[in-house]
């Protein structure tokens, strides 16, 4: 059977790269500078993964407003019903965490008494007045929101090598430029 | 401004403060705050330090006899996070342990007009002194004088920030002190 393969436009290819780009970067560099002594290297990584969480909110967004005003290319026929509705399951929690984990972050940050200030230029509004308590409580947070998205990347992850390996099917060319694969 | 009007204008300010002639000498502590402000990766960061010592003598009728002290306690200091405050404590930066507190002595006061004054000083930092000029406001009523200023230092004049620290991108060198001292009235040695 050889189908023409249904894909995702070009805008939505993009964003889905440059967020997954920018989470295995704002990912890693989190749990890496948390442990580092105090020193000029460590407040400038928090400044970058601060920087590259808020990249990653206002992508999220944009994804979001593009999910809804657009449909995705239609799923294999082939395709079981639970593996559709787990999917989209999984696909709703990313997004949901894709807003809430920067977003815990950015509110850990003000509660914390340190301003996000987007690149060096661009200060973001203290959502939270200075409130040790809540600032404990929202590192909190916004660690239990990472741990989720490891796990569902991780589901993700295994699902497309599942498609690929198992299933033998092109799901994963959906979301691949057209010169990129067969 | 014609200089007729000026001594006429400045001998009716010196006979309505000599009217109120009184001496600000009791520093009320408890109401008083010494802070800072400073650029950590640009953006605006707020300490305090919680506890000093500060001795002054103000009467605005008397500037030439004017004076002020302020000793300020390192360990009490507070930059926002409690990393950052036992960091500040340590070798590179203030050094606490070999020089426990800051002091400000002032050598002059000098009117600028209206409420406000400039006072010159000698401030020591971590064995280190250097003139600082800190123009301020004062506000009185009988009983109750308020100085207000402020002055920017160079950390890096008194090397607090030695090593990786020195590098100015992270933290800025300019840091800025403020003070607000209540000052209660002891009325004047006639
Ligand atoms: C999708 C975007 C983001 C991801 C994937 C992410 C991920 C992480 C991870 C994995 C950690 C380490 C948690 C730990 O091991 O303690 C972390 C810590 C942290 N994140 Fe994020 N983060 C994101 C966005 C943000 C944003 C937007 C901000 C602030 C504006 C932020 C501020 C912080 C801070 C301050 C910490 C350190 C907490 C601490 O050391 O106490 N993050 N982040």
């Amino acid at each position: 059977m050889n189908t023409p393969i249904q894909r995702y436009n070009n805008t939505a290819m993009a964003l889905h790269w440059l967020v997954a780009l920018l989470v295995f970067a704002a990912f890693p560099l989190g749990v890496y500078m948390h442990d580092l002594p105090l020193s000029p290297t460590k407040l400038q990584y928090y400044s970058y993964h601060k920087w590259i969480g808020i990249t990653i909110l206002v992508l999220a967004v944009t994804r979001v407003v593009w999910r809804i005003t657009h449909t995705p290319p239609p799923l294999p026929e082939a395709i079981p019903r639970w593996e559709v509705v787990v999917s989209h399951i999984t696909h709703l929690a990313l997004y949901g965490l894709l807003l809430a984990i920067p977003l815990s972050g950015w509110l850990m940050s003000s509660a914390k008494g340190f301003q996000t200030v987007w690149f060096g230029l661009l200060p973001l509004p203290d959502l939270v007045g200075k409130d040790k308590a809540l600032g404990d409580l929202l590192t909190t947070v916004h660690q239990g929101l990472n741990l989720m998205l490891f796990l569902l990347v991780g589901m993700h992850i295994a699902a497309v090598i599942k498609h690929k390996l198992i299933d033998r099917d092109q799901i994963l060319e959906r979301m691949l430029p057209k010169g990129m694969s067969k | 401004m014609n200089p007729f009007i000026r001594i006429v204008l400045s001998s009716l300010a010196l006979m309505s403060s000599v009217a109120f002639a009184v001496e600000f000498k009791q520093v009320q502590t408890n109401e008083s705050t010494v802070t800072f402000a400073y650029k950590q990766m640009g953006v605006t960061m707020d300490g305090t330090f919680a506890k000093f010592a500060a001795q002054a003598s103000f009467d605005p009728a008397k500037l030439a006899k004017a004076q002020a002290r302020i000793d300020i306690d390192l360990a009490s200091i507070d930059t926002g996070s409690s990393d950052g405050n036992d960091e500040v404590a340590g070798k590179q930066w203030f050094n606490a342990k070999a020089y426990p507190s800051a002091g400000f002595i002032s050598t002059g006061v000098k009117a600028l007009g209206g409420n406000r004054y400039e006072a010159r000083g000698k401030l020591t930092i971590k064995g280190k002194t250097l003139d600082v000029i800190a123009p301020f406001t004062f506000q009185s009523t009988a009983a109750r004088g308020v100085f207000d200023g402020s002055f920017t230092i160079r950390r890096l004049d008194y090397n607090i920030g030695e090593g990786v620290w020195a590098d100015v991108g992270t933290v800025a060198d300019e840091i800025q002190i403020k003070f607000h001292l209540v000052v209660n009235a002891s009325p004047a040695k006639k």
